[in-house]
């Protein structure tokens, strides 16, 4: 590899480490502003203009809190679970394209930490070992209440995993490729975003989504009505902030990983009649450059609209009952999923690419009739005693 | 009994299909919260705007002068009677002769105190009071103390000053009661 590649490398690795940081920041103060907002309130507004310094003042109370670790916790293993939950949610962004590629002198570059053909099982394998960080500081911390939401923790991710790859089969299939730069290249026109050809798909690998970071409705492990405070239980000071940080990151690359596998990526409609007026009026170097830098800011978009959804969803809909998340994984996501990827491999044989729209219709269908077949509900009288 | 016409009877009936797919309330329920994300917020941003609390709301107290300047408190005792957290304490004394321009009657306080750490704002002293001297002034806020010898407020600190008469609105011009979203609403 030549050193001016390397070095080009170098930095795009960390800038998309430096971004990931700071949009995982930001998300905190995003949560506290949408939050307020879906709640009729404002939100913080004192730190800085519009309460834009609130996550450095978050931050600064972390870092000054005291550091405690339990006497009967085991010492190494408590501090090393929020090193992994880090380590693993700040891996993951590695593999994802933010954007086409960049041209100087004879060299293109890829707009992307590393390009592995194998980069869907990277994220997989990641995002499986992301449970360990939690697993272990759950165990280490000696308390009931951690354990209990390890535990919980440990099963939901498995659960939910077994769905979220079933449900990506079906785009793999379709694209015959694990790279995700090769998955988000297939879906260069509007009506061939996976959202239209996998929308059964798209709803699984979402819910699985939320389950695997850890959020509500599926958030469980830190379930403070019934474990106090769950896996993090024990933690204080800015091993708890690791904690709570790896999951905004976590949830930045979930977003990320989603806009790339179902909404195009860094495509945008009408994108190569924009590029290509690009390269005639700038240069076939500057025009194509802008145009990466054009289709990477579509990008950012649409990773913010999902944390925003993320954000949406958290304060919309209650905790899931466990046992209802259970069944949730199992007994409906799981057989959809297989269905999904049965309906998609017969579509694929006679090359038709929106087959599994057929479950769509069908379950859509199935409810319609349902709710014309339920013998109207008297209305509630009211009581009056 | 019922209290609103918003209850709802819950039901444990069997789920249907549509309802079992979790979707359409999903959905239903992200459009119900995205509607509040546009509304507009009733925070009022409190040490900045402050809201007109009423005519009838009970601050500060303070102890009036009368329209030639005279102190109308006579020490009677009343309102460190009708007081129910006893936070009111005073030392009568005689008129000396030469300060009638400073005492209206022969028997004044010479000391007046309220413990502002006991005082509930109830307003029972400003009922009790024979001679309309103490009252509970709407406009004005006790401040927050830091100290504990700041608590106990004398007269120095209750008794009105000449260039600053507290003026409270008759009840018969007072209009709306406070409750009325009209006079809540207005910030000042």
């Amino acid at each position: 590899m030549d050193l001016t590649v390397l070095l080009v490398k170098g930095l795009i690795i960390l800038v998309i480490f430096g971004i990931t940081l700071l949009i995982a920041t930001y998300s905190t103060y995003a949560e506290r502003k949408v939050a307020a907002f879906l709640q009729d309130r404002i939100g913080p507004n004192r730190a800085g203009p519009w309460g834009l310094l609130q996550p450095i003042a978050d931050a600064g109370k972390m870092f000054f809190k005291e550091d405690f670790i339990p006497s009967q916790a085991s010492k190494w293993l408590f501090i090393l679970g929020p090193c992994l939950a880090m380590l693993t949610a700040l891996m993951s962004s590695a593999v994802i394209p933010f954007g086409d590629s960049i041209k100087f002198g004879d060299y293109t570059i890829p707009l992307q930490a590393i390009e592995i053909n194998i980069g869907v099982l990277y994220i997989f394998g990641v995002v499986s070992l992301g449970v360990y960080g939690i697993m272990v500081g759950g165990w280490a911390s000696n308390n009931k209440f951690s354990l209990l939401g390890a535990i919980r923790a440990a099963s939901q991710n498995i659960s939910y995993e077994i769905a979220l790859g079933l449900s990506m089969i079906a785009i793999l299939m379709m694209t015959g490729s694990l790279s995700v730069r090769a998955i988000v290249d297939q879906q260069a026109t509007f009506f061939e975003w996976n959202i239209f050809t996998q929308p059964l798909g798209f709803i699984i690998f979402l819910t699985c989504a939320f389950a695997e970071c850890n959020r509500t409705p599926f958030d469980l492990p830190e379930c403070e009505t019934e474990l106090v405070g769950g896996y993090h239980t024990e933690y204080s000071s800015m091993k708890l902030g690791f904690y709570l940080f790896s999951e905004y990151i976590n949830m930045f690359v979930s977003s990320a990983f989603i806009s790339a596998l179902y909404f195009g990526g860094f495509h945008y409609p009408f994108m190569t009649e924009v590029s290509a007026a690009l390269e005639k009026g700038l240069g076939v170097i500057a025009g194509h450059n802008v145009a990466t830098a054009i289709g990477t800011v579509f990008f950012f978009g649409k990773i913010f609209f999902f944390i925003f959804f993320f954000m949406w969803v958290r304060w919309t809909l209650p905790r899931f009952r466990y046992d209802q998340l259970m069944n949730l994984g199992w007994k409906t996501l799981i057989p959809l999923a297989i269905l999904n990827v049965v309906i998609t491999g017969a579509g694929l044989l006679y090359d038709f690419k929106y087959a599994t729209w057929s479950i769509a219709f069908v379950m859509i269908g199935m409810a319609v009739v349902s709710m014309a077949r339920t013998p109207k509900q008297p209305q509630a009288v009211p009581q009056r005693v | 009994m019922q209290l609103t016409n918003r209850s709802k009877q819950v039901s444990n009936k069997e789920m249907t299909m549509a309802e079992k797919m979790y979707l359409p309330a999903i959905i239903s329920g992200l459009g119900i919260t995205i509607r509040h994300f546009f509304r507009k917020k009733p925070t009022i941003q409190y040490p900045e705007v402050k809201k007109y609390l009423g005519p009838i709301y009970r601050g500060h107290h303070v102890l009036k002068r009368d329209e030639q300047g005279r102190e109308r408190c006579t020490a009677c005792g009343l309102c460190a009677v009708a007081c129910p957290a006893e936070a009111i304490s005073m030392v009568a004394a005689e008129r000396e002769k030469g300060e009638e321009n400073l005492y209206r009657e022969e028997k004044y306080a010479a000391v007046y105190e309220i413990n502002m750490l006991r005082c509930i704002f109830c307003g029972l002293c400003e009922e009790a009071c024979p001679k309309q001297a103490v009252y509970l002034r709407h406009d004005r806020m006790v401040p927050v103390f830091l100290e504990r010898d700041e608590v106990i407020y004398g007269k120095e600190r209750l008794v009105e000053k000449a260039d600053d008469r507290y003026v409270r609105v008759a009840n018969s011009e007072v209009k709306t009661t406070p409750t009325e979203p009209s006079l809540t609403r207005a910030a000042t």
